[in-house]
This record gives structure tokens, C-alpha cells and sequence, in this order.
């Protein structure tokens, strides 16, 4: 088993990106990522997207994009889980690296939204929740976020105004990145006036349709040091959990199991404790998720997740995170990686974490059934 | 037509929706404010129920009410003129909510406001000659009527279930005899695929539903050698206010007699389901040995009458709400909310 | 034929017009939806098993913007997370009742309504929704 390294990354904006079709996104990602690592070829391409064949009608990416960057061949795979499509893809990326299937390896996290109305889309993102019983009801996946948010304020008498908080974070942390959906600032009373989307969520506590492609480069890590100069990345640990698919049979405890295995799996593979985490990443599709999202990782205590983030005890979602820089759905996991390399590079600019080792990433699929945690250190 | 062996009602149910307006509010809307009206307030169905799931409803508390195995059920008939499919029995549906199918046979009925009564009056054939052991019949509708049609002023939802069985010593009520007239009589009528009926204005009075309902009253009086006050009380189909209590008065009924099963002023005329509803509420206060005459009324035309006696009151422990409590239930909505759950606004 | 399935809709008609879930012959555990295996102890002997009617609401949202296709009309609607007298959660829309009147505790019980349909040419879905209990 060896050591793996990330050795390129690269993106797009993210926004709704009229010009740009899913193959342009793609390739834009992809090609920025192997001139940043100076590679021409890879051995395998791992895509992760979540809606493309319910939005685009367009499936089978995996060849769809490896043909697209003009690689006759290579071999491709591409994984839907939702919102940790593209975590699940650098997993997969990470293992065949690891156990020594492949060398370099391309991990392309991409997803094209703008193309299609609100309502197609509304629906598509129930597609990760069961059909038959939570779809049929009408629920949409902010209601989903709505239901939690409620319990939660009730449970734990937290304040709508400290969820809110998420937001505002996450937009102020997104004016320095080049690359963000939203460069507007917010306050708190901006994101409570909001509409409501599903009572008592906010329009501006939930993210929206967003369009976008990031890359990576994986190799061992003993050829990273050989390719290039900049300071080398590694993998400590990359883990996933399900959880009850159905979310009325896990809501009672407000505790996300699938995030709480998948962080202890990483954390053992990684050998190192929670606090030498320096900077998290996390999925914060919606302001509750974010805040419980935190708990669930271990950095605060169930129903102290927004003392947390109004402490700021930890820099959460440096680049924005998903409410900030948007959040396109299959790519999302793989801009967080992108965003923890820039750290961990001393990359980042205005938000640069300062003395950044470690970092968290961590996504959630759908309401919770499924979650994907990865730490990368620069050591 | 007396029936070879007596037949009881096991059990009923009535189901009306929450949802009220006002007649006064329809009158603001086209123009006819002040002018005095039939109807205080008449019931909408929500935007999620039609015939299908109100006869569900009613279906279902006839059942808790009946403590019976549902697959004892023999036949299901849905009496209805607002039924969601053209084609496809409501009565499957129903069937299958109450957990009743596949050894069953069920069927729509369609005569206007009648079609509860047809159901009613096969079921007692079917149990009395002994061919199925349960029976349920069920009138029900979600009244139509085109916007600023005179209709909008009467027209209501809602509708009830009996369940039929031979008479035993629990039963309710037990059907003495039943008559029914009926002639081709152009009255009130709706073309197919058409979304709203048309009638014939007045001629819908003394040719359509006061010939039809007091001869079929009359045959069954003489059938049965009983006069007026013979019955406890007497419930006939509701158009409107005036045609019932009219109709009464010409066959030497009472307005006592009538009072009880009159629910049009509070929850407007539910096609299928008006004097299905209006007998829920009689036997819902009726006394053991009490009689009831029932005359539906379905335009097209014909009327079918019924002389019933009650056995037992079904109120001790009674597990399901009263018509009274289902007519106190309710919601105000205004015009547009209910031309909204009507369907008359083309989406 | 438009966009819902007819074989679909009809595999789960008994399961949605009467809440029935299922119930392990070997532990015992009730589950809503139905299970072909036990979550607890395995096992693949699952018998049918009808749940309460009755219920309360634990938490809820009323969907305003951006419902699914087939939902438009229906805006706006309330859906709740319903502990049942089992102890089981089930996912449903409250009817026959505000936004304004809904609440965390609220008593409902089980009717049937119509969930979709499919244009004015397909089927008409229906199957649970909940709504305050009629005291």
C-alpha cells in the first residue's frame, strides 16, 4: 500500500453558466488540473456527478468526458451519490493509487444545473431519497432541511438568527474567492427576511442551482516529490458511511450517523485526533446541515453547533463552502478538496489559514443517508 | 318491491369536507349582493379529494361503526355524477382503501342524484336473495356548476356509505319496501366530456322532481297501506330549500317531519350524496321504533323511496363523528380559494 | 400514458391507502415502509403489519416555493415527520389544516386523499395523508 499524494488541482467558476456546457466544464477543470501538475496523460479518470442523466438526459460520463479531453482508452468510471459524488470519486481515485492499480489518476467532479427550470430540479434532488414514500409526498429537498431545522431550533432552544450565522460566514469568506457563485456580503437579518422556502427555511440559508467542474491529480507520493516543486499534498484518510435511507426513522436523535462513522473511519486511518484539524470544509447545502455537520464530526457538542461557528473556534468553509462558492452538486466534494489543497499550499490568498496542515473535508448526501469524510495534510 | 328477506343497514357513515363558503360571498362576486338566498354556506372539497376519496371516508367509518371483516363484503356500488374516471370504477378504488377486494363486485351507478339510492336498493336485492352476505352502498359527489350559473348558489360536496345486511337483532334500521319512478324527463343533464350540467330552468320543477319524487312516495305509501303520519320522519333529495319542504306539504307531510334530514341551508345540495346525507342525519337521532320515509330524486328522471324502521340507536359508544359534528367542522374559504378547488381556474 | 408509472403506483397500493408496513417474525420490529429484511436482527421473515391511524406531529415545514412536478397546485402544503402510537415515524402531508394552525404535538389521524395526477389524461394517484384529529 502506498502513500498518495495530490499533485495538480484545478476549476471553474461556479455559477449559472450559460456558455458553458457540461463537456466545456469538464474539460476547462481537467486541463488546468494536469498543467498544474505538470502530467499529459493519466491511467484511469474517476467523474463524479450526481443529475447528469436526470437534467442533461446524458450518461455514461466516464467515457462521455475522457473522450472529450482526448484520451483514447483510458479507462473511466463515473459515481453518483448525490452531493458526495465527487468525495466518493476521489475516494475511489485515492484507493487505486493506494493499492497500486494505477499511477496517476484524474478525478473529475462536475455538474451542469442552469439548463434546467427550478421545478426539474427540485425534483431531481429528491432523487437521493426514497421515491415511493418521501418523494410521493411532495417533500422537496429544502423541505427536507426545513423539517430538521425546526426540530433542531426546538430541541436545543437555538436561535434562528445563530443558524443564520452559516450564511453570513459563508458569504464573507466567498468575497475572496476568485471563484465563488456569490460575491455579496450578508447579514443575518438579510438571510431571516429572505423568502421562505419550506417553512421556516430561507431562501438564503439553502443553496441553489449552481453550475461548476474542479479537478484533481492523484499519484503516489514519491512521484509527486519527484514532478513538482510546489509544497506536496497528501491523503491521510478518506472514508464513507450510510445511513436509515428513510429520514423519519434517524430525525428523532439530530444525529447524522453516516457523518459520525464516516469521520471516525478517517480519523483512524489518518492516525491523528481531531485537534490537529486545523481548517474544515464542510456541507452546508443548508445552515442546519452545516450546524449539525460540525457536531457530528466531533468539533462541538450535539446542539452547541452554532456556539461553534459564531466563536469561529475553527475557520469553517474557507472559500465560501457550498452556500458561499455554490454548491454543484457532483462537484462540490471535489472543489472542497481543491480548497483544502490551496490551504495547505499557502495558496489561498486573503483567506489563507495560517500555518495550515491538516484539513477536513466532509459531505452529506441528500438529508443524511450517505457521507464522505477526507483529510489531507501537508506535513 | 319488498324485498324476500328483510334487510337491515349494519352500519353507516357520512363524510363531509371542511371547507365552507358562503353563498353571500358567491352573490358579492356576480353581482347579486343583498338579494336573499336559499343557502347560508355550501361545502367545497379540498384541492386533494374528490368522489373517490370522500366515498373512502365514508366507507371507513361505516367499518370502525361495523366491526366486520371487509372481506365479507360482497358488492361495492358508487352512486355518483362527478366520478374523477369516466372509465375506471370508483368502486375498486374503494374497494381496495377498505381493504375489501378481489372477492367482491363492484360497479359505479350513474342517474343523476340517485346514484347512492340505485346502489342502495341492488344491495338489498343482492343480500336478500341471499347472494352476497355484506353490502355497501355509497352515494357521493363533488357538486359542479359553471361559474355564475344559479347552480353555484346550491351545489355542495360530500356523501355517505351504508353497509347492508340481513336484518338481525343489531342491526340499525331495516328496509321495509322500496319503489322507484322513473320516465325519460329532460330536466337537468350533462353531456359527456362536457364540465358543468345544464337543465331546464323551471321545467326542473313540477314535471322533473315533484312528479317523480311524490309518486314514487305515493306507490310506496300504498304499496305499504301507510299514510303521513305513519312516519317519524321524512327525508327527500335537496336541490334546494323550497322543492323538499314543497313536496312535503303536498303528501301531507309536516314540517317536524322533514326539519331533521334537511341539510341543504348548511351544506348545500351534494348531488349522489344529498339524501344519503340527509337520512345519516336522521338515523343519527332516530329512536327505535321510529319510521323513516327517504326519497331520493335523480334528474333525468326518477325518484326511489324507501320505508325504513329503526331497530337500535347507533350512538351508544358511537366511534365516529355525527353529521351534526362533520357540519360543525369547518373552514371559510373565499371566492377565488374556491374556484381554485373547483377546478375553474384553467391551469 | 404521461409521466407516472401505472405498474409503479399499483405495486404500492395496498401498502399506501392502508399504512401497512411490516413487522419481523423474529424480533418483532415494526417498520414503515415495508422491509423485505430486518435492520435488527437480519432476518428475512417479515410479515405485513397495518399501523395505527392515529399519530402526533414531531416536526413539519409547509413547502412554498419550487415544489416537484405534479405538486404545483398544491402550494402551499405542510408535510410533517408523524410519530404514530407504535412509536414509528412516518413521512406526510397534513390536510385540512393552515400553516398558521399547524404545531409541534399536534394530534392527527390518517385519511385518503389524492396525491397527483397526470395531466388531465393519466392516472390519478392517491394514498395517506394526515390530518388533525376530529375530537
Amino acid at each position: 500500500m502506498r502513500r498518495v499524494a495530490v499533485v495538480g488541482v484545478g476549476c471553474t467558476k461556479v455559477g449559472e453558466l450559460w456558455d458553458k456546457s457540461l463537456k466545456d466544464l469538464a474539460v476547462e477543470s481537467a486541463t488546468k488540473a494536469l498543467d498544474d501538475a505538470g502530467v499529459e496523460r493519466v491511467d484511469f479518470v474517476y467523474v463524479g456527478n450526481a443529475y447528469s442523466q436526470i437534467l442533461q438526459s446524458q450518461g455514461n460520463l466516464g467515457s462521455f468526458i475522457v473522450d472529450s479531453l482526448g484520451f483514447n482508452g483510458t479507462p473511466s468510471i463515473s459515481i453518483e451519490a448525490a452531493d458526495s459524488s465527487g468525495s466518493l470519486a476521489f475516494h475511489e481515485a485515492y484507493k487505486a493509487v493506494k493499492l497500486g492499480w494505477a499511477n496517476y489518476v484524474l478525478v473529475v467532479g462536475v455538474e451542469k444545473m442552469s439548463d434546467s427550470t427550478p421545478e426539474e430540479v427540485a425534483k431531481a434532488l429528491m432523487a437521493c431519497e426514497d421515491q415511493d414514500y418521501v418523494a410521493f409526498t411532495g417533500i422537496t429537498q429544502a423541505g427536507l432541511h426545513a423539517l430538521v431545522l425546526r426540530l433542531y431550533m426546538e430541541r436545543f432552544r437555538i436561535k434562528h438568527e445563530d443558524v443564520a450565522m452559516f450564511t453570513v460566514k459563508a458569504h464573507k469568506n466567498a468575497l475572496n474567492n476568485p471563484y465563488a457563485q456569490f460575491k455579496n456580503p450578508l447579514s443575518v437579518e438579510d438571510v431571516l427576511k429572505s423568502p421562505i422556502l419550506a417553512d421556516p427555511l430561507r431562501l438564503l440559508e439553502y443553496t441553489t442551482i449552481a453550475d461548476g467542474s474542479a479537478a484533481l491529480i492523484l499519484c503516489p507520493l514519491e512521484e509527486a516529490k519527484k514532478i513538482t516543486d510546489k509544497p506536496v499534498v497528501e491523503v491521510l484518510g478518506s472514508a464513507s458511511a450510510t445511513d436509515k435511507f428513510y429520514l423519519p426513522e434517524r430525525i428523532d436523535s439530530l444525529t447524522f450517523n453516516a457523518t459520525v462513522e464516516a469521520a471516525k473511519k478517517a480519523f483512524q486511518e489518518a492516525k491523528i485526533s481531531i485537534d490537529k484539524v486545523d481548517f474544515i470544509e464542510t456541507h452546508d447545502n443548508s445552515t442546519i446541515m452545516g450546524v449539525i455537520s460540525i457536531e457530528d464530526l466531533g468539533f462541538a457538542e450535539k446542539g452547541r453547533g452554532t456556539t461553534f461557528i459564531v466563536e469561529e473556534k475553527i475557520p469553517i468553509n474557507t472559500m465560501g463552502g457550498s452556500k458561499g462558492r455554490g454548491h454543484p452538486i457532483g462537484a462540490t466534494g471535489v472543489y472542497q478538496l481543491v480548497e483544502t489543497v490551496w490551504q495547505l499550499r499557502g495558496e489561498a490568498g486573503k483567506n489563507q489559514v495560517k500555518d495550515a496542515k491538516i484539513g477536513l473535508t466532509h459531505t452529506l448526501t441528500g438529508i443524511g443517508n450517505l457521507a464522505a469524510v477526507n483529510i489531507l495534510g501537508c506535513l | 318491491m319488498k324485498p324476500g328477506r328483510l334487510v337491515g343497514i349494519v352500519s353507516y357513515g357520512g363524510y363531509i369536507p371542511i371547507y365552507r363558503v358562503k353563498t353571500s360571498e358567491i352573490a358579492r362576486i356576480w353581482g347579486r349582493d343583498g338579494e336573499p338566498l336559499q343557502t347560508e354556506e355550501v361545502a367545497v372539497a379540498a384541492m386533494d379529494e374528490d368522489c373517490v376519496t370522500m366515498a373512502v371516508e365514508a366507507a371507513r367509518y361505516a367499518l370502525k361503526r361495523a366491526k366486520i371483516d371487509p372481506k365479507e363484503i360482497g358488492a361495492i356500488y358508487v352512486g355518483s355524477e362527478s366520478k374523477p374516471y369516466a372509465v375506471k370504477s370508483s368502486g375498486t378504488i374503494v374497494a381496495e382503501a377498505i381493504g375489501a377486494s378481489p372477492n367482491i363486485t363492484a360497479a359505479d351507478f350513474e342517474f343523476a342524484c340517485k346514484g347512492g339510492t340505485e346502489a342502495l336498493q341492488t344491495c338489498i336485492g343482492l343480500i336478500a336473495s341471499g347472494m352476497i352476505k355484506y353490502g355497501l352502498a355509497i352515494g357521493v359527489d363533488t357538486g359542479q356548476a359553471a361559474p355564475s350559473d344559479e347552480l353555484e348558489y346550491t351545489v355542495g360536496c360530500g356523501g355517505a356509505a351504508f353497509l347492508v345486511g340481513p336484518k338481525t337483532d343489531e342491526t340499525i334500521a331495516y328496509f321495509e319496501a322500496s319503489t322507484s319512478y322513473v320516465t325519460d324527463t329532460p330536466d337537468f343533464w350533462r353531456r359527456a366530456e362536457r364540465p358543468y350540467p345544464s337543465h331546464a330552468r323551471r321545467f326542473t320543477g313540477e314535471p322533473a322532481y315533484f312528479r317523480h319524487v311524490i309518486n314514487a312516495t305515493k306507490n310506496l305509501m300504498t304499496e305499504l297501506g301507510y299514510k303521513p303520519e305513519d312516519f317519524d320522519y321524512v327525508v327527500f333529495h335537496q336541490p334546494n330549500l323550497k322543492f323538499p319542504l314543497r313536496a312535503g306539504l303536498m303528501l301531507g307531510f309536516t314540517r317536524k317531519q322533514l326539519e331533521p334530514g334537511l341539510l341543504i341551508p348548511s351544506l348545500g345540495n351534494a348531488y349522489a350524496g344529498s339524501a344519503l346525507l340527509g337520512l345519516v342525519a336522521v338515523l343519527d337521532v332516530a329512536k327505535p321504533g321510529q319510521r323513516i320515509l327517504l326519497a331520493s330524486y335523480g334528474s333525468g328522471s326518477g325518484s326511489d323511496a324507501f320505508s325504513i324502521v329503526v331497530q337500535n340507536s347507533p350512538y351508544r359508544g358511537n366511534p365516529i363523528p355525527f353529521v351534526s359534528h362533520l357540519l360543525g367542522r369547518k373552514k371559510y374559504i373565499d371566492y377565488a380559494q374556491y374556484v381554485k378547488h373547483r377546478g375553474k381556474i384553467v391551469f | 400514458m404521461g409521466m407516472l408509472s401505472a405498474p409503479r403506483y399499483w405495486r404500492e397500493i395496498k401498502y399506501r391507502y392502508r399504512l401497512i408496513g411490516s413487522r419481523c417474525l423474529k424480533c418483532g420490529k415494526i417498520y414503515f415502509p415495508r422491509r423485505l429484511v430486518c435492520r435488527v436482527c437480519g432476518s428475512k421473515k417479515l410479515e405485513e403489519y397495518k399501523l395505527s391511524e392515529k399519530g402526533k406531529i414531531e416536526t413539519f415545514t409547509v413547502i412554498r416555493r419550487n415544489p416537484p412536478l405534479g405538486y404545483e397546485k398544491n402550494v402551499p402544503y405542510i408535510v410533517a415527520v408523524v410519530r404514530l402510537e407504535e412509536g414509528v415515524n412516518v413521512l406526510s402531508q397534513i390536510v385540512d389544516c393552515s400553516p398558521e394552525e399547524v404545531k409541534i404535538g399536534m394530534p392527527v389521524e390518517l385519511t385518503f386523499r389524492k396525491v397527483r395526477e397526470d395531466g388531465k389524461e393519466g392516472i390519478i394517484e392517491y394514498g395517506f395523508k394526515f390530518r388533525p384529529t376530529l375530537e
